[in-house]
């Protein structure tokens, strides 16, 4: 996909810059919008100069801002793995819904669920994690040893594969330890229920994720040209493609273990950065994360205004987007090969 | 030639023999399995009228119509399988992967949604129209799919690809409306959706034996348009087949069938694709020799999978989780294999 503004540095940097100030904006939105709608001074003044005893200061300390706050940086997480896993596979479909990595993250938080539940919050995201991992490599293990390698359509038949087989289990573990709920809030995705513990955590390995990514955002810009040609750069591919799985599975779970199954954030978001900001990951990779950010506070803005009172997940929104984009990807990509 | 022919022939009937002995055999397995147990030849004796009242209760008004449903289904969705790859020449294709189940079972729910307070969902009159809404769904996802995999022609590969698309489409806008249910509601949608042969009663039964009567005879009438249509395009036109016309109706069959069952069953994902697959290990490539075939191992397997997912855990498990995961690997073997 050709990019619209190939070369310019200036215009590139401004619309990442714009898009930045979109974010607090939006947050700041997301806060005022709810049960009860709270004016935008309101806002300002609960986050400059709190006052305990006013009652929308709490609503706003306690339960709106880390939901905005999480909601970015869920978004920002999902998009920036989607971008790794299409930078890396060479994929136009590659990405965390698609390839069962939501399901997997799904599954290892039913399993802790079902047998200690009195887990933690950093075991539940440390679980998820390993969750994810397993999902992701059991997607590309598969897609990778078959007959003719690695093609869209057989990565999106594996993730449908894996990804069944993984709901269908952790719904018969849910079933039979009535934890349909918790379950059922996964599959859907969801941000009601965040708190600052949950920013810390989106934040904490955000951080990290977001910095794997940028170290070798360069080397997948070689690498999405082909794995021959990168190793004829001299490049080291595996260690690249190591640390490519690590920064996507930290984002995916983080993201995951905090909002459940966010779907096709992360398929969505790398291409309209790709088509804005042309094919260099080191661009790619920071202006996936603003939009992912700005993609979901939006999306759960609607999913509260849609069915007020009551709230809609995030995912399906995110879903509804997503779908009409996926088949146009599909009816591009999906006859070639 | 003649001879072949004939070895053949004697083949498919064992075959076909073995299978009807196995689905009996099957057949008193699970009637005497469950929470209370009956003894084997007290089901026969209930079955010919002399057990006692409970016995009578339990067998004829809760196990039989559930064993008679998941052969019934079985049937449906293996031989809406077949189809679905014999005029895709796609060997992945199957109902619940292209979004056509998702699609009725959207219909279903949009029908209990809006029909919820003018009809009692349990009544004979809705039971008997549930097949007729998930049918519209079925056919209106087939028509969504084939449209937007239409770009001069419909490429297999895409056509699998705007089916996974569309199945996540139609399963976000399931989840939106889900959601505007009440609790109770809500869960019985959960269930059914997830595959079960739920609250099986005989009006289920009575509502989806004529689709399967008449649609799996004109699915074998049919067979050998599907032959020559599993051959290729260009093929199945040099040998005089209406290409279009035909693929046409034997889409309308398999879209029916799968939408048939998927209202008395809800959306059992896996099964229309597996079984073809074996039918064809055991006997070849005629559709003649696969549609029977693939019918009676549906109904086994889904028999099967209905026995156990009542009776592995204490709680009742959708049967569609079992098929899933019982057909799943299998998939992923096939998947590996293909081109």
């Amino acid at each position: 996909m050709l990019s619209i503004i190939n070369h310019s540095k200036t215009l590139k940097t401004i619309i990442i810059a714009l898009a930045l100030l979109a974010v607090p904006v939006s947050i700041a939105f997301s806060v005022s919008f709810g049960a009860v709608d709270i004016d935008l001074s309101t806002v300002w003044q609960a986050v400059f100069h709190f006052n305990q005893d006013i009652t929308s200061h709490q609503v706003i300390q306690e339960l709106r801002m880390p939901r905005a706050i999480s909601a970015a940086l869920v978004g920002a997480s999902l998009a920036v793995s989607g971008a790794i896993m299409q930078g890396m596979t060479r994929n136009p479909l590659a990405s965390p819904s698609i390839m069962g990595v939501t399901d997997g993250a799904a599954f290892a938080l039913v399993l802790m669920l079902a047998f200690f539940p009195a887990v933690s919050n950093l075991g539940l995201t440390l679980a998820a994690l390993i969750g994810a991992g397993v999902a992701v490599v059991l997607v590309f293990l598969i897609g990778s040893l078959s007959t003719s390698g690695l093609t869209p359509v057989k990565l999106a038949l594996a993730g449908v594969a894996i990804g069944t087989m993984l709901r269908s289990v952790s719904s018969l573990i849910s079933l039979h330890f009535q934890l349909e709920k918790e379950m059922g809030f996964w599959l859907a995705g969801g941000l009601a229920g965040t708190s600052w513990t949950s920013v810390k955590i989106l934040l904490l390995l955000g951080i990290i994720g977001l910095f794997f990514s940028l170290i070798i955002s360069r080397s997948i810009t070689v690498l999405s040209l082909g794995d021959d040609i990168a190793t004829g750069l001299g490049q080291n591919n595996l260690i690249i493609k190591i640390i490519g799985i690590l920064a996507v599975l930290i984002l995916t779970g983080s993201a995951v273990s905090i909002a459940g199954a966010v779907g096709f954030v992360g398929l969505i978001v790398p291409h309209i950065t790709r088509f804005i900001m042309g094919t260099d990951y080191r661009w790619i990779i920071p202006a996936s994360a603003v939009f992912g950010a700005l993609l979901l506070i939006l999306s759960d803005i609607t999913s509260r205004l849609i069915n007020a009172p009551f709230e809609t997940p995030v995912g399906a929104i995110t879903s509804l987007i997503g779908v009409p984009f996926f088949l146009y990807l599909a009816r591009n990509s999906g006859g070639g090969k | 030639m003649h001879m072949l022919k004939f070895i053949k022939q004697r083949k498919f009937m064992s075959i076909i023999i073995l299978l009807i002995l196995l689905i009996i055999g099957w057949f008193f397995v699970s009637l005497s399995t469950g929470v209370i147990q009956i003894a084997p030849g007290d089901v026969l004796k209930t079955l010919f009228n002399n057990g006692t009242d409970r016995q009578k209760l339990i067998l004829f008004n809760f196990r039989l119509p559930g064993i008679l449903l998941a052969i019934l289904i079985g049937a449906g969705l293996a031989v809406s399988g077949v189809i679905l790859q014999g005029i895709t020449q796609n060997e992945l294709a199957d109902p619940g992967i292209l979004g056509i189940n998702t699609g009725a079972g959207l219909a279903v729910v949009l029908f209990l949604f809006f029909f919820r307070d003018s009809l009692d969902t349990a009544s004979t009159l809705s039971i008997y129209m549930m097949p007729l809404f998930a049918l519209i769904g079925a056919v209106g996802a087939a028509a969504l799919i084939y449209v937007l995999a239409w770009n001069k022609g419909v490429n297999p590969i895409r056509l699998v690809l705007v089916g996974i698309g569309i199945n996540a489409g139609f399963s976000a806008a399931l989840v939106i409306f889900q959601l505007k249910m009440n609790p109770q509601d809500y869960r019985q949608a959960t269930v059914w959706l997830t595959g079960d042969i739920w609250s099986a009663n005989w009006n289920f039964v009575f509502a989806l034996l004529p689709w399967i009567l008449l649609l799996i005879p004109f699915a074998l009438h049919k067979a050998n348009a599907l032959n020559a249509l599993n051959l290729g395009d260009s093929v199945a036109s040099g040998l005089g087949s209406h290409v279009e016309k035909e693929r046409m109706i034997l889409l309308l069959t398999a879209v029916a069938l799968a939408g048939a069952c998927v209202a008395a069953g809800g959306g059992i994902a896996f099964l229309g694709l597996v079984v073809p697959h074996i039918a064809r290990k055991i006997i070849g490539p005629m559709h003649q020799y696969i549609i029977p075939i693939s019918a009676l191992i549906g109904a086994l397997l889904l028999m099967v999978a209905d026995t156990v997912s009542k009776n592995l855990l204490a709680t009742d498990i959708p049967v569609g989780i079992v098929v899933s995961i019982l057909s799943v690997p299998y998939f992923v073997y096939l998947l590996m294999k293909t081109k």
